[in-house]
């Protein structure tokens, strides 16, 4: 994986000294909350219900053991012992004390991490494909190019103070693992019919209170034009976008507003004029970069037989091992959606766990997906049995990828200041009524996706099941969405009519579910029976 | 027309008065036209041969359109001086400077010891912008 050189460790120092002045001016009132605030958002700092909550970068989300012990040793020195990875692979801490935010910075850029660029109207922490590098499917490792974009982004003069946040994501498969089109800007690195390699473009997406799947804005676009396109893109958006109502200035209303053709119009002009500036990063800086995610020392010659005489073990194999590109490897998914937990918690001594498993088994490499669970990218199936015993002691064996307990949900009302309605405990409620594995398996894949506001956070609207809390006269009240996705197959969900209180919202999932049991043909999964019948016999079994 | 508190020419300041860029485009003997967020900073570049002072107004610091205007500004080839005015903080000038911005008219004083060391804290820029500085990847490679 990529490591710093000096340069790089000069600019996350620089931002640690950066951010210590502004804390410093801020609590010595030269600064006031409302200046304060966009300048901490940049790096990743909210305030919150109770405390403030300190977002941090795992770019593209990869890391190693030194990364997550370091992430262990914050949680324990300043929250309670806990971390909570996000949907966006990065990883939020719910209990820091301002004063002791630039400490915790620069015991982060000991380890080549910061909280650059988290949060706040500026270009947010780039994802990619969580299988990266170890995928059967992939053109090419796509992390080369997000490191790349990551450098070209940050700190960028024109782009740090955008209408909005701007979200890009980057990978290389058909099958997509990283909700591309959900993304203001989406990267599909393709080949042409001349086997160059180039980006497939999409702009406009995003979810949050008015949502839109990103358009296609291009086939073809080679490859080392990338960020003259990117930069065509943020201009057209930064100098149209109006500035008098937040909820308004996403590019996505932009795009929509304009239409697809005249976007793609001035977004073309645009980036003729920045061919002409030179702005891009040369080819010798891409294969500098790209020498870091050169495929491990994979060995030769290893069986791909998996001893599965452990029924408990044979399980977790089925569920959340996947294929591995190398002969006699796989991928492990480590779930951290226990039945009864919190989606995406870990504990400190959960975190020093999978760490050490990464360095023995892993080729020191770990990461982080979207649906707030981590892998273990390469592991020799003759491993495979080794690292299950060590996650079971760990308590992190779950097998429940893509299954109704693999639930993603926001902080919700429980932490967050924007939240109208609680979501975790509903995650925990639909966890255990639909507990037992055996009813899991047999439902098969679905994804239920949990926000506790319109801004959808959880992702409700890319959920085969999604949840909205929202408040109504003063009580939390839940709405149910059917028929989102966040793979290849991208479509947003449907609202089925009339919210529920919480103990309501878990009724109506099951009476969706099984529904779904009645009406699936063979090896059908719920979304696509859902696209066969349509909404009206799920309603039906709903409201009755 | 504010007057520049922070300055980074050598020249004598413009003392003629900004007009607005409608203004500017009709009276052919105006030479200091003032930007607003919002205006299309690509209307004044066949104008720009007159053109002394371009100030472009910044109504909340969070509003970032101005920083494209100079940008494009620059990028056609204007050397005159570029102004930033209104609500501008001290952790904006690094940026401002990168993207072409020449002085300063903040509506609240900016201490000068703050901004030496806002312009100063970072050593290096991943990317190449309107002032010259040396990207990255260009001192990785030679």
């Amino acid at each position: 994986m990529y490591e710093y050189d000096r340069y790089d460790q000069a600019m996350v120092d620089a931002r640690v000294e950066d951010f210590r002045d502004q804390t410093r001016r801020r609590i010595a009132g030269e600064l006031t909350e409302d200046q304060f605030k966009p300048l901490r958002l940049k790096n990743g700092l909210y305030l919150q219900l109770h405390a403030y909550m300190l977002r941090v970068a795992i770019p593209y989300g990869t890391f190693n053991s030194r990364q997550m012990r370091k992430l262990a040793d914050i949680a324990r020195k300043y929250d309670r012992g806990y971390g909570h990875f996000t949907t966006r692979q990065n990883i939020q801490y719910n209990w820091i004390k301002l004063e002791e935010a630039p400490d915790l910075l620069a015991e982060l850029a000991t380890v080549e991490m910061h909280a650059i660029q988290t949060s706040g109207e500026s270009i947010r922490n780039i994802s990619a494909d969580q299988y990266a590098g170890a995928a059967a499917d992939e053109i090419c490792d796509p992390r080369p190019w997000a490191e790349l974009l990551r450098q070209a982004t940050t700190f960028h003069p024109e782009f740090s103070y955008l209408p909005r946040k701007f979200k890009i994501a980057v990978i290389s498969s058909k099958e997509d693992r990283a909700a591309l089109r959900w993304h203001d800007c989406a990267l599909r690195i393709v080949r042409n019919e001349a086997g160059e390699e180039g980006f497939e473009v999409y702009a406009g997406g995003g979810m949050g209170r008015t949502p839109f799947i990103a358009y296609k804005i291009r086939d073809f676009l080679p490859s080392g034009q990338i960020f003259s396109y990117l930069q065509a893109i943020l201009r057209v958006w930064n100098m149209h976008a109006r500035r008098d109502n937040i909820h308004k200035q996403r590019m996505k209303i932009l795009v929509h507003d304009l239409g697809e053709e005249e976007f793609r119009r001035q977004v073309e002009e645009q980036f003729e004029h920045f061919l002409t500036l030179g702005t891009d990063f040369p080819q010798a800086e891409y294969d500098r970069i790209a020498a870091f995610f050169a495929p491990p020392p994979f060995e030769t010659g290893l069986s791909d037989d998996i001893d599965l005489s452990d029924p408990d073990f044979a399980l977790w194999v089925d569920r959340q091992v996947i294929a591995h590109k190398a002969p006699g490897y796989a991928i492990a998914n480590i779930s951290l959606k226990p039945v009864g937990g919190i989606p995406g918690d870990i504990s400190a001594e959960q975190m020093e766990r999978v760490a050490d498993l990464a360095e023995r088994y892993s080729f020191d490499e770990i990461r982080a997906t979207h649906a707030q669970n981590l892998v273990l990218p390469h592991v020799r199936k003759a491993d495979l049995y080794a690292v299950w015993q060590a996650l079971d002691a760990a308590g992190l064996a779950d097998a429940n990828l893509d299954l109704v307990t693999d639930i993603i949900a926001c902080p919700g009302l429980d932490y967050c200041s924007l939240a109208n309605a609680r979501s975790i405990p509903i995650a925990q409620k639909i966890a255990q009524r639909f507990a037992d594995a055996e009813r899991q398996r047999d439902i098969g894949e679905l994804k239920i996706k949990i926000s506790g506001c319109i801004n959808a956070c959880g992702h409700h609207h890319a959920g085969q099941i999604g949840i909205l809390g929202v408040d109504r006269k003063g009580t939390e009240n839940y709405q149910l969405l059917l028929g989102g996705s966040g793979a290849e197959d991208t479509s947003q969900a449907k609202i089925t009519g009339p919210g529920f209180d919480e103990e309501g919202i878990v009724d109506a999932v099951e009476r969706t579910i099984e529904r779904y049991r009645e009406l699936r043909t063979d090896g059908e999964r719920f979304l696509d029976t859902y696209r066969r019948v349509g909404m009206d016999p799920f309603k039906e079994a709903i409201y009755g | 027309m504010a007057e520049a508190a922070l300055r980074f020419r050598n020249d004598d300041p413009v003392e003629e008065p900004a007009v607005t860029l409608d203004a500017f485009i009709e009276q052919t003997s105006a030479s200091a036209v003032r930007i607003e967020a919002g205006d299309d900073p690509r209307r004044l570049i066949p104008h720009l041969g007159r053109v002394k002072l371009v100030e472009v107004g910044f109504p909340r610091f969070r509003d970032g359109r101005g920083f494209s205007t100079a940008r494009v500004l620059r990028e056609a080839g204007y050397d005159g001086e570029i102004r930033a005015e209104g609500d501008i903080l001290v952790d904006l000038i690094f940026f401002m400077r990168r993207c072409g911005f020449d002085s300063f008219a903040p509506q609240a004083p900016l201490g000068r010891a703050d901004v030496d060391a806002a312009l100063s804290r970072y050593d290096y820029v991943y990317q190449h912008a309107a002032d010259g500085a040396v990207p990255i990847w260009k001192l990785r490679h030679g």
